[in-house]
C-alpha cells in the first residue's frame, strides 16, 4: 500500500516531468543558515562557522542527485535516455540498422506465423467450457488386435450409472437428406444423445437444445441445427424455432439454433462440420434391440464427474470392466481382454497434428536462432568497431552497469522493431500464407492473429534482444581501457575473446541449419516415396460423385429398403451415367469404396471353419461395390473372378478379397471357394462365398499397401451412401451438374454432391504431408543462406584483421595461392566443426520424427551425406569471396598502414 | 580522530518519525540536530539520505510539508506526522522492540541455559 502510494507519487513526477529543484534548494539553504548559527553560538568566527557548517553538510551534488532520485523514476528516465542515444546510434548506421532489423522480422514473423497455427490447434483445440473434463471413450479388444470398436447400448447405460461421469453420451455421425427446398440437401448429421449439449456446456442462440433427462428410446424428432445452416438453408428465418423439417422423409420440429463459433467436436473434418444434431436413446426402432455385444454405436464423448481427474476416472473404469466381465462372461470372452479406455477429447481432435506442427515450431524455432546468431555476430562486430567510444565514456566515469544497459537497449530495440516489422509483415501476408495451409487441419478456421498471438510475438522480441544482446554488451563493457585507448591508430582489432565468440556463433548456426537441412531432406524423401508409390490403382481420368439414398425411421416407408429395391436405382444410375458425354464407363460403391476417402468401415468378418469362440472375429475394413468397379480402377484380378450383373439379388451372396486379406487368413489354401459372414450387411447371418482374390491396392491408405479388404456386390446389399464413378475424357467442370441431372431424373429428391477428381483426392491426401515437407524445406533453405551468410560474415573480417599479416606474409613470399588456400581453410574449419555438431543433433531430431517418415530411414546415409556436402560447398563458396579479397591483398598498401 | 558513525540503514525513518512524533512539526535541520543530540552526538545525520528519505515518508503518506517560518524568521519547510504515519511509527516500534527482545535474549544466552 505505501509502496504504491509512493510510486505512484513517483510516476506523476516523472510523467509531469516535475523538477522540483526550488524547494530543496531552498531547504538547503536554511539549513546551512541554522547550521551556520548555531556554530556562531558555539564561539566561532563568521568564517569559520559558515565553513564547518558547510564541511558538515556534505557534498551538495550528492544530496540533489539522492533527492532527484528519489523525486521520480530514475530507471525509466535512464531508459528513456537509452532510448533516444540508441534511435541516434541505429539512424546514424542505417545499413547495419536495415540488416539486423530485416533479419529479425524475418525469424519473428515466420516464427509468430507458425505459432498461430499452435495456438489455434494445439492449444485451444477446444472451444468449450472445462475442456479438461472432456473425454472420447473407446472400447479396445486387444486380444482380437481391434481397437475403437464401438459400443453397446448397455456398455453406454453402465457408464452413465457409473459416477464416474457427469453425462455420457454415444457419438455417431451419420447423415440424412433435407427436402422440400429447392434442392435436396445432404446433411451432415449427428446422432447423439439428449444430454449432449449439457456434457458439451453449449447454450443455443435461438431456443433451446434438448432436455438432458428425455429418456425416450428411439428418435426425440427434434433437432438442433447450426448458424451455418440456419442461414444456408433457411435464411435466417427468426421465426424457425418450432417449424417442420424433412429428413429422409420423417418430420423433425427445430427446436434449437447453435450459436456462429459453434464446431462440433469430431474426429474428422466432414464431422467438425455437422450442421444437424438429433436425440435418441439408441434403444428403439431404427436402432437394433440394446443388446450387450452388439456395438453399433462408433462411439462416446463424456464429461468426466467434477473433482475427479483423467487418472482417477480411467482406475474407477478398470474396476467397473472388471466387474462386468465377471457379471456377463459370454458377452466378455477372456481371450479378447476387453478394455475400455478414456481419451481426452482435444487428443482425438489433434492428435495425428501434433507432431507435425510441433516439428514446424522447431524448425521455424532453429531458424529463429540462426537469424538471431547472425544479429548477435553483426553487433559483436560493432562493438568492436565501437570499442573506443565506449572507453573513452568508461574513462570519463560511466559504470560498467550502465554501460551494459544502454548496449542492451539497443539490441532490445532492435528486436522489437524487428518485432514489429515481422508482425507488420505477417498482417499483409496472412492472406496468402493461410492459403498454404491445408483444410484438414483442426481448427483451421480458427487460426488468427489473436492477443496471445501478438504477444507471443513481443515476449519473443524481448527474450530474443535481451539474449543476443547480453554477450556482445557484457563483453563490450569488459574491455581493458588502455589497451583499447593505446590501441587507437593502428586499425583496431577484436580481442581474442570476440573473435572466439564470433566462430562459436557461426559453428552453432551451422550445426543448426544441418540439423533443419536433414529434417527437410527425410521429410522431402518421404514425401517423394509417397508420391511416386505404386498406388495399385488408376485415378487417371475418373472422378466420382456422392449421392444419398434416404434411410426413414419407419422400415416400411424405405423405399430403398431391400436390395432388389435399390438394384432397380443403381442399374438406372450406371445407365444414365455411362450416356454422359465423355464417359467410357461407370460403377456405383458404397462410400468407404472411394480411394483415400477416409472412411473408415471395419466389419467383424467370421471365416468358415475358423474357430472364433473365445476371442472375437477379426475387424476387417469391407467396401460394397457394383460389378464394373475394379476394372474402372484398373485393379488387377489375381484369382477368380469380380462380380458379373448375374451377382444380383436373386443370387447368392458373393464376396471378393484382397491379397493381404488371402493372406492373413488362408496363407496355405486357395480363398476362391471359401465361405464368410460380413456382420453390418443384411444378411450377415448366412454365409457368402469369396469367388475371386484381387491385387492389393492404396486405395485405404498410401502408407500402407497391404491392409486386408473384403469388398461385397452392392446388386446384393443396400447402402445408403453411394459414390457414382465415371471414368472418360471428362470435363470436370460440368460434370457435377450433369450427374446432378442424371440422378435426378430418376429420383428428384436425392441430393447429389461431393464431385472430385481422383488424382485431386489423391494429391489432397497428400497435403498435410505437403505441407510440413514445404514449411520445413523453406525454413531449412533461409537456414542455409543464413549460416552462409555468417560464414561469410566471419570470414570478411578475419580477412580485414588479417590483411596486414597477409601483407607481410606476400612479401615474404607466400604465394597467392597459399593464401586463398589459407583463408579457405578456415572457413573449412568452421564447417567441419559445426557438421559434426550438427550430425549429433540431426540424429536424434530425426530419431524423433521417426512418425512422420515413410519408406525412408531416420539415419538415411543419402540423405545425411548429401545434407553435409550442400552445406560444407556453401561454407566454401562463402569463403572463397572473401578468400578472392585477401589474395588481392597489396602488401604495399597493407604495410604501409605500419 | 574517531568518525562518528552513520545512522544505520532503516532505522532512520524510525528516528524521523519519533522525533516527529515527540517534538511536533519541525524542519529538516532540526530533526537532523534533534536525532545527533538525542543519540548524546553519538550519530551524525548524513543530509545526503535525510532530504531524500524526507520526500520518501512523504510520497508514502507518512509525513505531509507546509512553507512556515523558521525561528530566526526564515522561510522553512516544516514537517509533520499523519495519522498514517503514526501508525505507521506504532508498528515499527513494535517491531523494533521485538527484534530487539530477541537480540537481548541472544546475548545473555550461556551455554549451561541449553543443555
Amino acid at each position: 500500500m505505501r509502496f504504491l502510494r509512493r510510486f505512484l507519487a513517483r510516476l506523476k513526477n516523472f510523467a509531469i516531468g516535475r523538477q522540483d529543484d526550488q524547494r530543496l534548494r531552498e531547504e538547503m539553504a536554511e539549513h546551512l543558515a541554522q547550521q551556520t548559527a548555531e556554530n556562531l553560538r558555539a564561539g566561532m568566527t563568521p568564517a569559520e562557522a559558515r565553513r564547518q557548517a558547510v564541511l558538515k553538510f556534505g557534498a551538495v551534488q550528492a544530496v540533489r542527485e539522492n533527492f532527484h532520485a528519489e523525486q521520480a523514476l530514475p530507471f525509466m528516465e535512464n531508459l528513456l535516455q537509452d532510448t533516444r542515444y540508441s534511435l541516434r546510434m541505429l539512424a546514424r548506421s542505417p545499413g547495419f540498422a536495415a540488416a539486423a532489423i530485416l533479419t529479425m522480422a524475418l525469424g519473428i514473423g515466420a516464427t509468430t506465423a507458425i505459432f498461430s497455427v499452435v495456438d489455434a490447434t494445439l492449444l485451444h483445440p477446444l472451444s468449450y467450457p472445462k475442456p479438461d473434463q472432456l473425454v472420447r471413450i473407446e472400447d479396445d479388444l486387444p486380444g482380437a488386435g481391434a481397437r475403437d470398436v464401438g459400443m453397446s447400448v448397455p456398455e453406454l447405460k453402465d457408464l452413465q450409472r457409473s459416477g464416474i461421469f457427469r453425462y455420457v453420451s454415444g457419438d455417431w455421425s451419420t447423415s440424412g437428406n433435407l427436402t422440400g427446398s429447392s434442392q435436396p440437401l445432404r446433411i451432415a448429421l449427428k446422432m447423439v444423445a439428449p444430454n449432449y449439449f449439457a456434457l458439451l456446456g453449449v447454450d443455443p442462440q435461438l431456443g433451446r437444445t434438448f432436455d438432458p433427462h428425455d429418456e425416450t428410446p428411439g428418435f426425440t424428432l427434434e433437432v438442433v441445427i447450426s448458424d451455418g445452416l440456419w442461414k444456408r438453408g433457411f435464411g435466417g428465418d427468426p421465426h424457425i424455432l418450432g417449424k417442420s423439417l424433412r429428413l429422409d422423409n420423417d418430420e423433425y420440429h427445430v427446436i434449437g439454433v447453435l450459436p456462429p463459433g459453434f464446431r462440433d467436436e469430431g474426429r474428422t473434418t466432414e464431422e467438425r462440420n455437422s450442421d444437424m444434431w438429433a436425440a435418441a436413446g439408441f434403444a428403439a426402432i431404427p436402432f437394433p434391440p440394446p443388446v450387450r455385444n452388439l456395438r453399433f454405436t462408433p462411439g462416446a464423448i463424456a464429461r468426466i464427474a467434477p473433482g475427479l481427474t483423467m487418472a482417477d476416472a480411467q482406475s474407477r473404469l478398470d474396476v467397473l470392466v472388471a466387474s462386468l466381465q465377471k457379471q456377463y462372461p459370454a458377452d466378455y470372452p477372456i481371450q479378447s481382454a476387453w478394455r475400455v479406455r478414456l481419451v481426452p477429447l482435444k487428443e482425438s481432435v489433434v492428435g495425428n497434428v501434433r507432431q507435425s506442427l510441433l516439428l514446424l515450431l522447431g524448425a521455424v524455432g532453429l531458424v529463429l536462432l540462426i537469424g538471431y546468431g547472425n544479429v548477435a555476430n553483426l553487433l559483436l562486430a560493432r562493438a568492436s568497431a565501437r570499442g573506443r567510444e565506449i572507453a573513452v565514456r568508461q574513462a570519463l566515469g560511466a559504470a560498467r552497469s550502465r554501460l551494459v544497459r544502454q548496449l542492451l537497449t539497443e539490441s532490445l530495440l532492435l528486436s522489437l522493431l524487428g518485432g514489429l516489422a515481422g508482425i507488420a509483415i505477417l498482417f499483409a501476408t496472412r492472406g496468402p500464407l493461410l492459403r498454404m495451409v491445408p483444410e484438414s487441419l483442426p481448427r483451421f478456421n480458427d487460426i488468427s492473429i489473436s492477443w496471445s498471438v501478438l504477444l507471443f510475438a513481443l515476449f519473443l522480441s524481448g527474450f530474443a534482444g535481451i539474449l543476443f544482446g547480453l554477450a556482445p554488451a557484457l563483453q563490450a563493457s569488459r574491455l581493458n581501457l588502455t589497451d583499447k585507448l593505446k590501441a587507437e591508430g593502428r586499425g583496431t582489432t577484436g580481442s581474442g575473446e570476440q573473435a572466439r565468440a564470433r566462430r562459436v556463433l557461426v559453428v552453432t548456426e551451422f550445426a543448426l541449419s544441418l540439423v533443419l537441412m536433414v529434417a527437410a531432406g527425410l521429410l522431402l524423401r518421404s514425401f517423394w516415396d509417397v508420391f511416386t508409390v505404386g498406388l495399385g490403382f488408376n485415378p487417371q481420368n475418373v472422378m466420382a460423385v456422392r449421392t444419398r439414398l434416404p434411410v426413414p425411421n419407419d422400415p416400411k416407408t424405405d423405399i430403398y429398403g431391400t436390395a432388389a429395391q435399390e438394384a432397380v436405382l443403381l442399374r438406372e444410375m450406371l445407365r444414365r451415367g455411362r450416356m454422359l458425354p465423355g464417359v467410357e464407363e461407370a460403377a456405383v460403391g458404397s462410400i468407404e469404396s472411394v480411394p483415400l476417402s477416409h472412411s473408415r468401415n471395419l466389419n467383424q468378418v467370421i471365416l468358415e471353419g475358423r474357430d472364433f469362440r473365445g476371442s472375437d472375429p477379426p475387424l476387417v475394413e469391407a467396401s460394397t461395390v457394383s460389378p464394373g468397379y475394379f476394372h474402372l480402377l484398373g485393379i488387377p484380378l489375381i484369382h477368380g473372378r469380380i462380380f458379373t450383373d448375374q451377382d444380383n439379388e436373386n443370387a447368392p451372396e458373393v464376396a471378393i478379397v484382397n491379397e493381404a486379406f488371402a493372406r492373413t487368413w488362408w496363407p496355405n489354401d486357395n480363398p476362391v471357394g471359401k465361405r464368410v459372414k460380413i456382420s453390418g450387411l443384411n444378411t450377415a447371418t448366412s454365409w457368402t462365398t469369396v469367388v475371386g482374390v484381387i491385387a492389393d491396392a492404396r486405395t485405404e491408405s498410401l502408407e500402407d499397401a497391404h491392409v486386408p479388404q473384403v469388398y461385397s456386390c452392392l446388386l446384393q446389399q443396400t447402402h445408403d451412401e453411394l459414390a457414382l464413378f465415371l471414368r472418360g475424357r471428362l470435363e470436370p467442370a460440368r460434370i457435377p451438374d450433369e450427374a446432378r441431372v442424371a440422378v435426378q431424373s430418376i429420383n428428384p429428391d436425392l441430393p447429389v454432391f461431393g464431385a472430385m477428381t481422383l488424382p485431386g483426392v489423391v494429391s489432397g491426401s497428400l497435403s498435410q504431408r505437403r505441407f510440413s515437407m514445404e514449411m520445413v524445406l523453406i525454413f531449412a533453405l533461409t537456414a542455409l543462406m543464413l549460416a552462409a551468410i555468417g560464414i561469410y560474415g566471419t570470414i570478411s573480417y578475419l580477412v580485414n584483421e588479417r590483411s596486414h599479416e597477409i601483407g607481410i606474409r606476400l612479401a615474404l613470399g607466400a604465394t597467392r595461392g597459399t593464401i586463398l588456400q589459407m583463408i579457405l581453410r578456415q572457413g573449412l574449419e568452421l564447417a567441419i566443426a559445426g557438421a559434426a555438431l550438427g550430425l549429433v543433433g540431426a540424429l536424434i531430431v530425426s530419431h524423433l520424427m521417426t512418425g512422420l517418415l515413410y519408406g525412408v530411414s531416420p539415419t538415411d546415409p543419402l540423405t545425411f551425406i548429401g545434407v553435409t556436402l550442400v552445406l560444407t560447398a556453401a561454407a566454401l563458396t562463402a569463403s572463397y569471396i572473401p578468400a578472392m579479397r585477401a589474395m588481392r591483398v597489396d602488401p604495399l598498401v597493407a604495410l604501409r598502414y605500419e | 580522530m574517531k568518525e562518528k558513525p552513520d545512522v544505520l540503514q532503516g532505522t532512520l525513518a524510525l528516528m524521523v518519525l519519533k522525533t516527529l512524533d515527540v517534538l511536533g512539526p519541525q524542519h529538516g535541520y532540526g530533526i537532523a540536530r534533534r536525532i545527533e543530540q538525542i543519540s548524546g552526538d553519538v550519530l551524525a545525520v548524513n543530509q545526503g539520505t535525510l532530504y531524500p528519505l524526507l520526500l520518501k515518508l512523504e510520497h508514502e503518506g507518512s509525513i505531509s510539508s507546509e512553507w512556515g517560518a523558521s525561528e530566526n524568521n526564515r522561510r522553512a519547510r516544516f514537517y509533520r506526522l499523519t495519522t498514517t504515519g503514526r501508525k505507521q511509527l506504532r508498528e515499527e516500534t513494535h517491531d523494533w522492540e521485538q527484534t530487539a527482545a530477541i537480540i537481548a535474549r541472544f546475548f545473555e544466552v550461556k551455554a549451561e541455559d541449553l543443555s
